[in-house]
């Protein structure tokens, strides 16, 4: 012990527009378990994606200093080959595959010419059995359930000569004892000699396993807690992921009358469409107001995401259960047509991949979800969305040259208001927003956080899911907390700070 | 007011450039042949099927680079009925109507399968290429049936009569041509005028002038020229007649209602517009119907042409239509393409042909040289894209 086998010094990584890392330090000594915590999208995978080389060399500033030499990896072999390997949240193994053809992947045993398919099973045999699985390494991973499958992962790890393991969020879709059983094993693995870091939102495992914390928030290390010498409880950790000041962000509501509730649901169940005995959203029950603004806080995976579109005409989900009243009266939507039809609108948080057609002109994207009532006799008329299209782009101050313009060609903020525009165009009078900040600059979130209050002085109610804390305090009259799919708390927005939402989380 | 520069114009013009250039390479190595008034008129009524059939698949491919490898066998599946029931003496009308019924319900069983099912296109239509190539041979029970039919023969441009008879009885010009390619301009320039006065009136992006009159003056030089052409041979071949209201009618389609909106936004981008509460299936189902239909409507033109049905008919049609759609602009990813691009990419295809075979170029050749176009056609599509990223 005691020997740093890792250090990573002013580790800088830029996107364009956004510093992802600034400046960071990271410093990991031999043997021991070291966990990354910090909120979405504070750097803790981007810092890790620089490690092991997925970022490549140049892409970044700073010194990645292993084992005493300084590495300059230019893709994932290169960090591998040293014993670097991180394994991801997703899990990457190919369903239709058996063990032990997913355990060499990229690695096969035997020649380049011909797999020598016995050595590849019983190499795969043996290092199932360090992680502690029975199953036979021919077995296909569609068969062996989630926590098993990311134990193969870990031999996958193992396989590869790992010096140093690096977990992203390894429990997030475990169960508790599947994840137990995962920490023990790290554990064990401590005591061999292995070298870990751990990337998790789950604080009591955190706590359970790790020597020493390092806490990230907005790109900077903002502090490495020791074990041994400091106080490591939930509380304290919590403290250093969320404690920056809160400023002037967010455009003030004024005279905002709230009125009755205009949608709510009750015991709403959704299961997950491949994997149909998974809840993936458990018996929520929520309301929201007229000229209201209800945020909805949780971590990525909570449910929220899928809460929404599965409200919003079965766009997501399988066998969903509960009642959905609009105005008082209960009502079923059988599909999304359906769901716009009742005035509900969701606004996509993947807004390239889900949200425009990125191909078409801005005119096109503003009256798609809309376009019947430019029509007469399914022939569009074009002067009138010329209009429309125009009309939105003066009062959400989109910038662009014309509204012929490709929404592929305009920048994440005024992509996200021409999204807004559609939607608005829909004529809504519940507004889920999902993310609807995400990735776009501090000018532009103000601008969205002044079209949310327009909507709801117009009326409208306004969901706002968002991971970013500060956000959804700044905008929200009311707050719903998330998590593993149930709703785990609500309180007013005034009453509510970064660290009564996180403990609801972490503690639930 | 932000008119559009000069680079942007030859990039969307890119393939029209390319038609007068190789026309010019044509025209050269063919001593001025490949221009005769016979030998116009021959590549368009030639090509009839070609641009009917390249429309339909441009459908296809707008809902994502899906494409239908059955409409060659559906031409002829669709030729051999009509002409074996023109053979037993059936009304020609009530054999054209069976003939259309036919294509639109092969297509339909197409459709059903990519649309619903989920059975990729490729293999469904596969299976339909193999399928009704069968059944054209059953139907046909192997032979070539021959039409006489005179009705039907004029009607789609076949037999000697194909054309627009001229009732102004020109000497070595067919007058009623002329004049019909002069009133074309006429209507062609009066629209597009009027349309850009309300344009801009109402305060919308047009075009720099230069670039209007410019592109106004070079059409109308193009309808005038390919008019005087015709009436130089025969005049108006019928089938240009059925090109035309083709063109003009999915243009429309494509262009100015919700179902061509649709077709473009699925291929764009499929999950938004499925979350913008639009049945993206009926999308799908549309093209594929649509492309039954057309496939139909170019069997028609097709035995009308030969004057016969024959089991190997069709035959690779469905690639030159391809062909033709993808090298008029459509995007292999869907999402992007004109009904007058895939007409364009046609002509192009038609005119290659029709100047190695003046030339008296190896057949063989020919097939490398299309092939090559091909191939430069989508290579320039996906270069143009990755350097706007």
């Amino acid at each position: 012990m005691g020997k740093t086998i890792l250090e990573m010094k002013s580790i800088t990584k830029e996107f364009p527009g956004v510093k992802a890392l600034d400046n960071v330090n990271l410093k990991v000594e031999e043997g021991e378990i070291h966990a990354l915590v910090g909120e979405n999208g504070a750097g803790k995978s981007t810092l890790m994606n620089v490690l092991s080389g997925i970022y490549p060399f140049g892409s970044y500033t700073g010194d990645i200093v292993y084992n005493g030499e300084v590495c300059q990896f230019q893709k994932i072999k290169d960090s591998e080959e040293k014993g670097i390997v991180i394994i991801h949240q997703e899990l990457a193994l190919i369903p239709y595959m058996s063990i032990g053809e997913n355990m060499f992947l990229g690695n096969e045993q035997g020649s380049k010419a011909a797999i020598d398919w016995d050595k590849t099973y019983a190499e795969a045999d043996k290092y199932l059995k360090m992680v502690g699985l029975s199953e036979s390494s021919r077995t296909l991973i569609k068969d062996i359930g989630v926590g098993k499958q990311q134990l193969v992962e870990i031999a996958k790890a193992l396989a590869k000569n790992a010096k140093l393991l690096i977990l992203d969020e390894p429990t997030s879709s475990l169960n508790e004892t599947d994840s137990r059983a995962l920490l023990d094993l790290l554990l064990k693995f401590k005591q061999e000699g292995m070298t870990s870091i751990i990337i998790s939102h789950k604080l009591n495992e955190v706590s359970y396993v790790a020597d020493k914390i390092t806490v990230i928030r907005d790109g900077s290390t903002i502090e490495t807690l020791d074990k041994s010498v400091d106080d490591i409880s939930e509380d304290r950790i919590i403290k250093g992921m969320v404690g920056r000041e809160m400023t002037d962000r967010f455009p003030k509501r004024h005279g905002v009358e709230i009125g009755d509730i205009a949608m709510e649901v009750k015991d709403w169940t959704v299961y997950h469409p491949q994997f149909s005995e998974r809840k993936v959203v458990d018996g929520v029950s929520m309301n929201i107001r007229k000229g209201e603004v209800v945020g909805i806080a949780g971590l990525m995976g909570a449910g929220r995401t899928e809460l929404a579109m599965s409200i919003f005409g079965k766009a997501y989900g399988t066998n969903i259960s509960g009642q959905l009243f609009l105005n008082g009266e209960e009502v079923h939507l059988k599909n999304i047509k359906d769901a716009i039809k009742h005035k509900i609108a969701y606004v996509t948080e993947d807004r390239k991949g889900n949200g425009l057609v990125l191909t078409n002109p801005i005119k096109i994207n503003t009256t798609l979800s809309n376009l019947s009532s430019l029509c007469s006799k399914r022939v569009i008329d074009q002067d009138k969305e010329y209009q429309v299209a125009e009309e939105y782009r003066d009062k959400l101050k989109t910038k662009c040259p014309t509204v012929e313009q490709n929404v592929g060609n305009l920048s994440g903020g005024n992509q996200q208001k021409v999204l807004l525009a559609k939607w608005m165009f829909a004529d809504p009078d519940v507004l889920i927003l999902d993310e609807p900040t995400r990735g776009i600059d501090v000018g532009a979130k103000y601008e969205i956080y002044c079209i949310i209050n327009d909507l709801v002085a117009a009326g409208k109610s306004v969901i706002m899911i968002s991971s970013e804390l500060p956000e959804v305090l700044g905008m929200s009259d009311r707050i719903y907390v998330m998590n593993e799919g149930k709703m785990v708390g609500e309180m007013a927005g005034a009453e509510a700070s970064q660290e009564s939402i996180m403990s609801c989380i972490l503690k639930s | 007011m932000v008119s559009v520069n000069i680079k942007d114009t030859l990039k969307k013009y890119t393939m029209v450039i390319a038609l007068v250039i190789i026309i010019g390479i044509f025209y050269v190595g063919t001593g001025g042949t490949i221009l005769l008034s016979q030998n116009v008129n021959n590549l368009l009524s030639q090509n009839a099927y070609v641009f009917v059939l390249a429309t339909g698949m441009l459908l296809c491919i707008l809902t994502g680079g899906n494409i239908d490898l059955s409409v060659g066998s559906v031409v002829c599946f669709v030729g051999g009925i009509g002409a074996v029931m023109m053979s037993k003496g059936m009304n020609v009308w009530f054999a054209v109507l069976v003939m259309l019924l036919v294509g639109v319900l092969v297509g339909a069983w197409q459709a059903f399968w990519v649309a619903y099912i989920n059975v990729p296109p490729f293999i469904a239509t596969l299976a339909g290429m193999y399928a009704f190539r069968g059944l054209s041979n059953v139907v046909l029970n192997g032979y070539a049936v021959s039409i006489s039919n005179t009705t039907f023969l004029n009607v789609f441009g076949g037999g000697a009569d194909c054309y627009i008879p001229d009732f102004f009885h020109g000497e070595s010009l067919n007058i009623t041509c002329l004049l019909a390619g002069l009133i074309a301009v006429a209507v062609y320039v009066l629209l597009s005028i009027k349309n850009r006065i309300s344009a801009s009136r109402k305060g919308y992006v047009t075009t720099s002038a230069a670039s209007f009159y410019a592109k106004l003056v070079i059409l109308s030089l193009v309808i005038l020229f390919l008019a005087y052409k015709l009436a130089g041979y025969k005049g108006i071949p019928t089938s240009l007649l059925w090109i035309i209201l083709i063109v003009l009618v999915y243009n429309y389609i494509t262009t100015k209602t919700t179902i061509g909106r649709y077709l473009y936004a699925v291929g764009g981008n499929e999950k938004a517009t499925q979350l913008s509460g639009i049945n993206t299936k009926k999308v799908y189902f549309f093209a594929y119907t649509n492309m039954g239909f057309l496939a139909a409507f170019a069997g028609i033109l097709t035995v009308a042409r030969a004057a016969s049905a024959q089991p190997t008919y069709g035959q690779f049609y469905e690639m030159d239509a391809i062909g033709a759609c993808f090298i008029g602009g459509a995007s292999a990813y869907g999402g992007t393409g004109s009904v007058f691009g895939a007409i364009i990419g046609a002509l192009l295809m038609g005119v290659i042909n029709q100047g190695m075979l003046i030339m008296g170029v190896d057949a063989n050749y020919q097939k490398v040289v299309k092939g090559l176009v091909l191939l430069a056609a989508v290579i320039f599509d996906v270069m143009s894209k990755r350097e706007k990223k």
